[in-house]
């Protein structure tokens, strides 16, 4: 099957409450209309209740998406033990994992790409644990150079509740900063890195 | 007319088709909406009702769906634009007074989007068998129009074209979603309002006292009067004379019915809407719509690299029919291959209009998931063989 040009497969996972569904809203957000791509996203839609696990799918590509769900995804964001345990498997081979490294302790597999951030910690330290998921936004720019930061930035600026947008970019750049330390080490980590220095 | 300013919310957004679909109806005019929430059509009503207010709206969650439809006939004769919005078992409890809009002649748009079926199915996962009630599911003869966009974009561009249609027209227009393209979140542009062109009511410019609510007046549709502008006219969904008054008899069946039916009968040939790639050296045409319609293509682009001779037809407009369309190609292809997430309902009309000059077969899915692209080639390569 021809992929559409360009085309990346997205999964995002953690349990409700944690914004999963509006983390994949500004990344698809930023694709499609800040970075002049197509981007197709798919949240499911089970008996997920608050706390039990959920995910949302982005298929991104240069042209038309025409079919809008995933097979191996590209990227695996997971933001809880559950959901990575969950979608694990379906990662592509040679895929990139982005994890929530408190919560998450993964398996690295040889040929994976993974990245992983404390962003629940990050998202306290700010004062809000609410911002998790966008401290996790900021992470996946930095790692997945998916889009343009400034495109994910504008996303972030227009998806989150108005009078919420310093905070919220805030996180979004601690991600974002957090995610630059990491890529400057070796990509599989498996000591818990020191938060020291990360918060402002 | 050119759209009010009011309703449409310029500018590029990411939405999901259900979102598409309120503010299409937004940018069309409508003001008045009933409904009773039911997966997965829900986030439509959610969006008006959060967003009416600050247009000047109306918003009813009603009891039941029954209520939802009545309300939306009783709302359209005051001259608001009108609509109603469900799934499915709501789909089905509205039938009822889709017949009574339709014997009344009133403007309106019914929002269905598609999930599993039969009965309560699957609530929140895909289908696409309610193709076949949204035609013939109320009793009686009558012809009804149903648009089936296949993206969030198309969602808001069909919904407001169908606003236009059931003015134009003055018949129920169905729009049908399916769970798929409802929920799918993709960028949706919406234009400025002087470049959204919007179909006004018909009203009548005679006095009240020569007004007759369906007498023609050189059109197919007989003019529109206002409840609460003064005029005193009856209408019924019992068969009716010129002055909507009933009349039981052979001849006003003939008059009332025929009319009802030859309107959009008579009209098809500017109300189809469908697109078509690669046709002219087609030894298969592909026929799909909705969600379905993207998928089929992407297996029809696939065959196409594989050398094989296919062709595509997406149907925009369900009903009516592109009957002619169907039959003149017939005359030139090999055989149709009908997509559908239903176990065979449109590919019967492919049959029809093919009437035995080209073989018809169909590759179906029972619904909770779309095809399998490569499933779609396979059966494209034994269509061709």
């Amino acid at each position: 099957m021809p992929a559409e040009k360009a085309r990346t497969e997205i999964r995002i996972t953690g349990f409700g409450g944690q914004g999963v569904v509006l983390a994949g809203h500004i990344i698809g957000h930023a694709c499609a209309i800040h970075a002049d791509r197509h981007a197709t996203m798919i949240q499911s839609f089970g008996p997920e209740a608050r706390g039990s696990s959920c995910s949302a799918t982005l298929v991104v590509a240069d042209d038309e998406v025409l079919y809008p769900y995933i097979r191996r995804p590209h990227i695996l964001v997971a933001m809880s033990a559950d959901g990575y345990d969950k979608y694990r498997d379906e990662l592509l081979d040679d895929g990139l994992l982005v994890y929530e490294q408190d919560l998450v302790k993964p398996e690295f597999k040889q040929g994976q790409e993974a990245y992983g951030v404390p962003s629940t910690r990050i998202a306290e330290s700010l004062g809000r644990a609410i911002v998790q998921n966008i401290v996790m936004v900021g992470f996946f720019a930095g790692v997945s150079r998916l889009v343009p930061e400034e495109a994910m930035r504008e996303a972030v600026k227009h998806s989150v509740p108005p009078g919420t947008e310093e905070l919220n970019l805030k996180a979004f750049d601690q991600g974002l900063k957090y995610a630059a330390r990491q890529l400057a080490q070796p990509a599989v980590e498996v000591e818990r890195p020191p938060l020291a220095g990360v918060t402002t | 007319m050119k759209a009010d300013p009011t309703g449409v919310l310029t500018g590029a957004h990411y939405l999901d088709g259900d979102y598409a679909c309120g503010e299409g109806a937004m940018a069309a005019g409508c003001r008045f909406v009933a409904g009773y929430p039911i997966t997965p059509s829900t986030e439509v009503v959610e969006r008006i009702a959060r967003r009416f207010p600050t247009i000047g709206g109306t918003f009813i969650q009603m009891e039941d769906e029954l209520a939802s439809m009545a309300a939306v006939v009783g709302a359209s004769w005051t001259g608001t634009k009108s609509m109603t919005v469900t799934s499915g078992p709501g789909f089905s409890l509205m039938m009822e007074n889709i017949g009574l809009a339709a014997m009344m002649e009133t403007p309106c748009v019914v929002v269905d989007v598609q999930r599993g079926g039969p009965s309560t199915g699957l609530p929140t996962m895909v289908g696409q068998s309610d193709v076949m009630q949204a035609r013939w599911g109320s009793h009686g003869d009558y012809e009804v129009i149903v648009l089936c966009p296949q993206s969030p974009q198309e969602a808001f561009d069909l919904t407001i074209e169908a606003f236009n249609l059931s003015e134009i027209y003055r018949v129920p227009v169905l729009l049908l979603l399916d769970e798929c393209v409802g929920h799918m979140t993709e960028k949706v542009v919406i234009p400025e309002a002087q470049e959204i062109s919007v179909e006004p009511r018909r009203l009548t410019s005679k006095p009240p006292e020569e007004f007759e609510p369906y007498r023609l007046n050189g059109k197919p549709v007989p003019e529109f009067a206002r409840a609460g502008d003064g005029y005193r006219f009856h209408t019924t969904g019992l068969t009716h004379d010129e002055r909507g008054y009933p009349v039981m008899s052979v001849e006003c069946q003939e008059t009332c019915v025929r009319r009802l039916v030859d309107k959009i009968r008579d009209n098809a040939d500017e109300i189809v809407r469908f697109e078509e790639h690669d046709t002219e050296d087609a030894e298969v045409v592909v026929v799909a719509f909705g969600i379905t319609a993207r998928v089929a293509r992407l297996a029809v682009e696939t065959a196409r690299q594989r050398g094989i001779r296919v062709g595509f037809l997406r149907l925009i407009a369900l009903w009516p029919f592109p009957e002619k369309r169907i039959h003149e190609l017939a005359g030139s292809v090999g055989s149709f291959l009908v997509v559908e997430i239903n176990y065979g309902q449109m590919v019967l009309e492919v049959e029809r209009c093919a009437a035995g000059r080209a073989r018809v077969s169909g590759l179906f899915h029972g619904g909770g998931g779309v095809h399998d692209p490569e499933a779609i080639v396979e059966a494209i390569v034994e269509a061709a063989s």
